[in-house]
């Protein structure tokens, strides 16, 4: 029986393990749709979901390392999240990684425009993906866009 | 015998208390177990939806002026 999406290790005669998988897709500077994405992301990934994080365009220079000024708020909520003690969307992600193994990605194609090597970046994000490689993880998974 | 460690989430948004307990259930033993102090009503129904999502133990879900003592056992 070949593979379903969604499901691994769906081999004939075994019993299949299903992993729902949870796709992120992180291209928003702003306050709100980083805290939301990362809110999304830790959450998923330590209630048992496979979740990968791909990130480009305007959110990419919030995960290189150094002086970065604050994303902007964007709307109220998002002067209310840095007013109030929410969690740092940026400690949220590492966490997603830390206690429930998400994968975060940075754009190769974001990576190469923004100037900057892998050195710079936050150390919790994986390898740089192209978005072809993003897309044949996707297959078959939520897929959510901030 | 079982242990009892309380984590003060008190004055965080969610998910915060829910990765408080993670991060220490991790560091503690089976059969033990956590109380999460929160000021977050949202958390106080999504650490039981997590618990049970997952197979841990919920012990009691109690609140007293305005703060939700959680208790949760580790079970695996």
């Amino acid at each position: 029986m070949p593979n379903r999406p969604g499901v691994i290790g769906a081999v004939s005669g075994e019993e299949a393990e299903i992993v729902s998988k949870v796709c992120i897709v992180l291209t928003s500077g702003s306050r709100e749709k980083l805290q939301f994405a990362a809110m999304m992301a830790s959450v998923a990934a330590v209630s048992t979901y496979d979740v990968t994080v791909f990130i480009s365009m305007n959110a990419l220079p919030y995960f290189v390392e150094g002086d970065t000024a604050p994303a902007p708020a964007e709307g109220e909520m998002g002067k209310l999240i840095e007013e109030k003690n929410a969690p740092e969307f940026l400690d949220l992600l590492e966490q997603a990684v830390e206690l429930g193994e998400a994968k975060i990605h940075p754009c190769s194609m974001a990576v190469d425009i923004l100037g900057v090597s892998e050195d710079e970046l936050k150390p919790f994000l994986a390898e740089p993906m192209g978005l072809t490689k993003f897309l044949s993880l996707a297959e078959g998974g939520q897929c959510w866009s901030f | 015998m079982s242990e009892r460690k309380t984590i003060d989430a008190r004055g965080t948004y969610c998910p915060g208390p829910l990765m408080e307990l993670i991060a220490n259930l991790k560091l503690i033993d089976v059969g033990d177990e956590l109380e999460v102090l929160s000021t977050d009503k949202g958390s106080a129904s999504d650490i039981p939806e997590w618990i049970d999502k997952v197979g841990h133990e919920m012990v009691s879900s109690t609140e007293e002026g305005g703060v939700w003592h959680i208790v949760v056992r580790k079970t695996k």
